[in-house]
């Protein structure tokens, strides 16, 4: 039975599960929810996360909610399939720093940044310039410890290319395309940071999915 | 003997008693080390070296030093396997996602609200900061919507993600706590069958009441 994705493909949280599966050249089943339709609140999505979010993940008998639980799986699960996303023994432990820090640090932050910025306008809403000007100051700072460590460290985690990485992928993706991305390009280190992540084959798969949609 | 691990940062933090608790179940000997948070310390150059965000806590394990209270919950859990309670986070593929899966919706949708409410409710008024009523308020509903989500999961399922205590629950414990002692939120517990039987199951162990006399004691 083929792994399953539910979810919306311009979701950053479903796109975060998409890309994971492509870096490991996993087959699945991606199954499209109507969210605009608040397919995701209904009782049958309910099922299969109760808080009403995307992505939802089915392994077999196994379901999965939280995008960064289910990539987890995904890295341990399937290791030795296409690209390693996790590192054994000592190196781990600072990749699972650096995947925090994107959790509890960058997200919230670019979260706000990407509604104000892309999702507002798709729904009709003005942009709110306090907010964007509050959340780029806080930007500003996360993305200056990012430059010192990588500085020290080729990618976030370790000198390998890891989720700590990929978790980043969706939220850049929409951010690039925004005046924030003089944010990125201004701090040497980051931008080639993510000039090399984005350009990684996975990630075009899962927009070329966006594209069919 | 290897050196204990040492912990940076106040018991009374959330986020250092998360590990505090975490070693305790695991029973790894630490060494706590203070930082004064009342004159700066966590932002001043010697502790960004150790956390470039200055905040609490840091940790250091022979050589290697790490941040994040989840991180260093897993690290612990990673390293001394075979220490204390096994079960908190197993090593079966399984039963380990469905831990990861409950430690992700505490981090993303319990931790935020929950954390408002405890700035709020207990650290504002000790800092002479005025209560933000609509903050509240709005967090409130988000903590209550939450608990509805956790009350029927847990109408099925012992504690979070099975049949055994894992770091999912024990992940939960810092900002209950101060909901229900000292932020007044005890009802919203209490009145939601499951998760009250959750919560006093989960406050009573042995790991807990030590973090909680170590809170008094700091």
């Amino acid at each position: 039975m083929v792994m399953k994705v539910h979810g919306s493909v311009f979701s950053t949280a479903a796109m975060r599960v998409l890309i994971a599966l492509h870096e490991k050249d996993l087959e699945f089943e991606f199954v499209p929810v109507d969210m605009r339709a608040g397919e995701h609140k209904k009782e049958h999505f309910l099922a299969l996360n109760p808080f009403g979010q995307v992505p939802a993940f089915e392994d077999g008998d196994l379901k999965l909610f939280e995008s960064r639980a289910i990539t987890q799986y995904i890295a341990h699960v399937y290791n030795d399939k296409g690209t390693p996303l996790v590192c054994e023994g000592k190196p781990m432990a600072t990749v699972g720093v650096w995947m925090e820090v994107e959790a509890h640090q960058f997200d919230p932050v670019a979260s706000k940044l990407q509604w104000e910025l892309v999702y507002k306008s798709m729904f009709g809403m003005a942009t709110d310039a306090a907010v964007v000007e509050e959340n780029e100051a806080k930007l500003a700072k996360v993305l200056d410890i990012y430059e010192a460590r990588l500085s020290q460290s080729k990618y976030l985690g370790c000198d390998c290319f890891t989720l700590a990485d990929l978790h980043h992928l969706p939220g850049l993706t929409n951010l690039m395309g925004t005046p924030v991305k003089k944010m990125f390009d201004a701090r040497p280190k980051v931008s080639a940071w993510v000039a090399d992540i984005m350009a990684r084959p996975a990630l075009a798969k899962v927009l070329a999915m966006r594209n069919q949609q | 003997m290897a050196a204990p691990v040492k912990v940076y940062g106040p018991p009374l933090s959330t986020a250092v008693s998360r590990v505090l608790a975490c070693l305790h179940e695991k029973d790894v000997e630490f060494q706590l080390v203070p930082v004064n948070m009342a004159q700066g310390e966590h932002k001043k150059p010697d502790y960004l070296k150790i956390q470039p965000f200055g905040q609490v806590p840091a940790f250091q394990d022979e050589s290697i030093t790490i941040f994040e209270s989840r991180a260093i919950c897993r690290y612990i859990c990673d390293k001394y396997a075979d220490k204390g309670n096994k079960n908190l986070y197993s090593t079966n593929p399984l039963v380990k996602a469905s831990i990861e899966q409950w430690l992700e919706a505490e981090s993303q949708s319990y931790n935020p609200p929950s954390s408002a409410l405890v700035f709020q409710l207990a650290f504002a008024p000790l800092m002479n900061i005025k209560q933000d009523e609509e903050l509240i308020k709005l967090n409130d509903q988000k903590l209550l919507k939450v608990l509805d989500i956790y009350d029927q999961r847990l109408e099925s399922s012992r504690f979070l993600a099975g049949d055994e205590f894992t770091l999912a629950d024990l992940s939960h414990l810092p900002n209950t706590h101060y909901l229900v002692s000292v932020g007044n939120r005890g009802e919203a517990f209490s009145s939601r069958k499951n998760v009250g039987r959750w919560w006093n199951e989960i406050s009573s162990r042995d790991s807990w009441k030590k973090v909680v006399e170590m809170q008094k004691s700091k």
